[in-house]
């Protein structure tokens, strides 16, 4: 059992810090797990799925936005990225948040092209960081299960 | 019989000899009149002009038929017919006609073609004499080259010497000088001295009285004048056998002055010293001066004077650039040797200070000892004098080295939080014991805003009031003594604020310490606070003290930046001592003297804290709520600054709230706060989290009255300092 977990710990390990290595997390995602403790235990789960509904409704708030015929209405488009932007620099989602400043910048360019490119990019970008964090998750479900513990992985 | 014919006999017998050479004669003039005009015909078209060609004809004419007459002649030597003879007639009438044409025209044609002669010759005439004239153009321009490379050579240097010198040889060269010479007037003014000669290296310091006629005669006009070889001046060398000296000019070159040269004035007659330049021509030559070589000299002359005053000029400014550079060197000197003077003092004043506090020490502890012990009234008598002289000594030491640290700029205020009530009534209790003594009562008021807890330097504001209260006591005899203490603002130190009541955390504490004593002369006001200085009437003389307390008691309170004044209505109507100082507002009951307790790891000072966290953004506010949770806080959530005011209460201890959203409708917030709850103490602290970290946000903040500002997103041990430092100090503004 304890070679399972072992095993298990390295490979969470890894994994974490290729997260943080690619870019996809930040400190502050460091600073949010500190604040798990056993008062809230699922703390980190509960803000990240709040951070991806976040995600759904601002992102679909800026297609709608960009899609409309006729003039597009960037200062709307804008508070949707600044709001993504705070959503995402508190949760340590570097990617994201990266995208949203560049987005901020074309939105007050008034660039069609250019935030419509940016509001793709985040798409894509937040259901990739999504996928990992599930498999960030299921890992240290794993080592739960198996009897370990989930070792501290700051970078 | 004869035969009659028509033909004409010659008259003459036909002479065999004669005849022929006749014929021979008559021929060649034919062929020389025929040529005649075929030659002029030829050069007269082979020249471009020629006027007369009328007359040419006719004179060809005149020719051929000339030529035709003796042509036929030589028909007629022999017998010839009667056509012959006509024909000959015909061209003699021809010839006599033309020839008679010829004549009279010839008339009018002679005298132009002569007249044309004479105005080739005058044209001729003309041509050699703007020969002449060019030449002496060229002369004068190539004397006027001279005078501009001369000045140029001048100009071109500042050295006095080569001015001169250049100035001579230049000249001599120019004119073909055989000597030229500068006369220098003396110190004295009364001679011209011979200083620069061209040809002699090495002049003889030959001296000529200054009031000769010529050198008058030179000197009272601008323009160059002739001398003679002979006059004092001119002789210079020996006079060597030449006895056709060659002639002579002087010049003078005025010597300007500085003080000669104002703006709008030229230093036409003010100038009083001259030198004399003296140029002779070569001896033996018959060169002259000529008019233009006079004006050159002129010319160079004035442009000497120039160069020289500017040489003048350097020179001066060269004597007052090494002055000034001494006597920074001196300065310089001086200056290091007064900071090792005051160095050397303040390590004596360490040193004795040392020295003297140690034995000081000594005496005081073990009178105080002494005192504790059975003694007889004498006895305790004795020792408590002794107690108090030395107390007093101490405190005269600690004045003298205070003051000097003072003015060092040294000192530093030991900032702490103390109770300033508490404060005042311990100078009180001090001072009652010698004020019931001399029957002066005292009263103490403390105004109702005044704060308890402050911050400021505990010690030195004590020794301030300390040091007033006990004048007012020493110099009263008589009447009451009132110490008010209250808040007040410093005019010209507003912080710009928004509301009524100053959220700042500092504030001025003023303290009026009112006597009905001695007073004092408004005149002597001035020299209290100086150092040593104390009037002069006899009701201070004896209360002792050394007259450092005020001075000591100023630099302190200016220390605090504040102000420290005297007013009083004259002698005997008492005095009123009054003082502002600057302290900071302290939230904590602390007592001075206690360290500050490090936050505990986990859980400090922050449990059951009521806070309250406004962000529209639902992720970073359950953040912001996870953080503080995590730090043991009680947390409230709100979404909108509406519903934040509607819950906002005196328990909130803390408003967080986001202002990222561009706009200022969340600054607004504040405000209302302000508006809500008007009692300093029931207000929640105001702190904003924002992505923004400059300046403007930061005077944005301040100027809408929030407490504090801190930079999203915030790490735990940030925010755990944060709260720490707010509940402390009640504002903050550094956490960045």
């Amino acid at each position: 059992m304890d070679a399972l977990v072992a095993q298990l710990q390295m490979q969470y390990r890894n994994y974490t810090a290729s997260l943080y290595q690619q870019g996809f997390l930040d400190d502050q995602f460091t600073e949010l797990k500190k604040l798990q403790d056993d008062a809230s235990p699922d703390f980190v789960a509960e803000v990240l799925s709040l951070f991806f509904e976040d995600c759904v409704k601002l992102i679909g708030n800026m297609a709608r936005a960009l899609d409309q015929t006729g003039t597009v209405d960037f200062s709307q488009v804008g508070a949707s990225v600044h709001q993504l932007k705070g959503s995402s620099s508190s949760v340590g989602a570097k990617r994201v948040k990266g995208l949203c400043v560049t987005f901020k910048e074309y939105c007050e360019a008034n660039n069609y092209e250019g935030c419509v490119r940016c509001l793709q990019q985040i798409d894509i970008e937040y259901k990739a960081l999504k996928t990992k964090l599930q498999d960030m998750f299921n890992l240290e479900k794993q080592i739960v299960q198996a009897g370990g513990k989930v070792p501290q992985v700051d970078n | 019989m004869m035969e009659v014919c028509n033909c004409i006999e010659p008259q003459w017998p036909a002479d065999e000899l004669l005849m022929k050479y006749q014929y021979i004669s008559d021929f060649f003039i034919a062929v020389a009149y025929f040529s005649i005009p075929l030659e002029l015909i030829y050069f007269v078209k082979k020249s471009a002009v020629f006027p007369y060609r009328w007359v040419l004809v006719q004179f060809g004419a005149f020719i051929v038929l000339c030529g035709a007459t003796h042509l036929i002649n030589l028909w007629t030597f022999t017998t010839h017919s009667r056509t012959v003879a006509l024909v000959m007639t015909t061209a003699k009438v021809l010839t006599a006609v033309v020839s008679c044409a010829t004549a009279l025209m010839l008339v009018h044609i002679i005298p132009d073609l002569l007249s044309v002669k004479t105005r080739e010759l005058f044209l001729k005439n003309k041509a050699a004499e703007l020969d002449r004239e060019m030449g002496l153009i060229r002369t004068q321009e190539e004397t006027g080259r001279h005078v501009r490379m001369l000045t140029h050579e001048i100009r071109s240097t500042l050295d006095r010497h080569t001015i001169l010198k250049t100035t001579l040889v230049e000249l001599g060269r120019t004119l073909a000088l055989e000597e030229c010479a500068l006369w220098m007037p003396t110190r004295t003014g009364l001679e011209l001295q011979l200083s620069y000669t061209l040809r002699q290296q090495h002049p003889v310091e030959y001296t000529v009285p200054i009031h000769l006629p010529v050198i008058n005669q030179v000197f009272g006009t601008s323009r160059a004048v002739k001398i003679s070889p002979n006059s004092p001046v001119a002789r210079l060398r020996p006079v060597s056998g030449k006895y056709l000296l060659g002639e002579v000019v002087a010049v003078r070159v005025p010597l300007l002055h500085l003080s000669n040269f104002q703006i709008n004035d030229w230093p036409e007659l003010s100038t009083k010293r001259y030198a004399l330049m003296v140029l002779m021509l070569p001896s033996d030559s018959a060169r002259q001066w000529h008019v233009h070589e006079m004006e050159l000299v002129e010319v160079v002359a004035d442009q000497v004077a120039v160069a020289l005053s500017h040489a003048a000029i350097l020179e001066e400014s060269m004597r007052a650039r090494d002055l000034l550079m001494e006597q920074n060197v001196a300065l310089d000197i001086a200056r290091r040797e007064a900071e090792t003077a005051i160095r050397a003092r303040n390590d004596f004043l360490a040193v004795m200070n040392h020295e003297m506090r140690t034995p000081m020490h000594a005496i005081i502890a073990l009178s105080s000892l002494l005192q504790e012990t059975e003694l007889t009234p004498e006895q305790r008598l004795m020792v408590e004098t002794v107690l108090k002289s030395s107390s007093l000594l101490a405190t005269l030491m600690n004045d003298v080295l205070d003051l000097s640290r003072l003015e060092d700029g040294s000192l530093q205020l030991e900032l702490g939080t103390f109770n300033l009530h508490t404060l005042f009534r311990e100078v009180l209790s001090l001072i009652k014991p010698i004020a019931v003594v001399k029957k002066l009562p005292i009263t103490l008021n403390l105004a109702p805003d005044l704060p308890e807890f402050v911050v400021g330097d505990e010690k030195r504001l004590m020794q301030i009031i300390l040091n007033i209260v006990g004048n007012a006591v020493k110099f009263s005899k008589q009447g009451s003594i009132s110490v008010t203490a209250l808040v007040t603002k410093s005019d010209n130190r507003a912080p710009p604020d928004f509301f009524v009541v100053p959220t700042g955390s500092h504030f001025y504490l003023r303290v009026k310490v009112k006597d009905m004593g001695a007073g004092i002369n408004p005149q002597d006001i001035p020299k209290l606070f100086t150092k040593f200085a104390q009037t002069q009437s006899l009701a201070t003389r004896s209360s002792g003290g050394s007259g450092l307390g005020l001075a000591i008691s100023k630099r302190f309170v200016n220390l605090m930046e504040g102000n420290i004044w005297i007013e009083s209505d004259g002698v005997g109507k008492g005095c009123t001592a009054i003082f502002d100082v600057k302290l900071g507002i302290s939230n904590e009951s602390k007592q001075s003297g206690i360290p500050k307790v490090p936050a505990n790891p986990q859980h400090a000072n922050f449990a059951g804290l009521k806070v309250l966290v406004m962000d529209e953004n639902g992720v970073s506010r359950m953040v912001t709520k996870g953080l503080l949770i995590h730090l043991g806080c009680e947390v409230t959530m709100v979404s909108s600054s509406e519903e934040c005011l509607r819950v906002v209460s005196h328990e909130h201890k803390v408003v967080f709230m986001d202002v990222c959203t561009p706009g200022v409708e969340n600054y607004q917030i504040a405000l209302r706060i302000h508006e809500k709850f008007t009692k300093r103490h029931q207000r929640p602290l105001l702190v904003a989290l924002t992505g923004n970290t400059d300046k403007s946000t930061k005077e944005k903040c301040m100027s809408f009255g929030l407490d504090g500002v801190l930079l999203k997103p915030v790490s735990l041990d940030n925010m755990r300092n944060v709260l720490s430092d707010l509940l402390e100090h009640r504002v903050l503004y550094e956490a960045m």
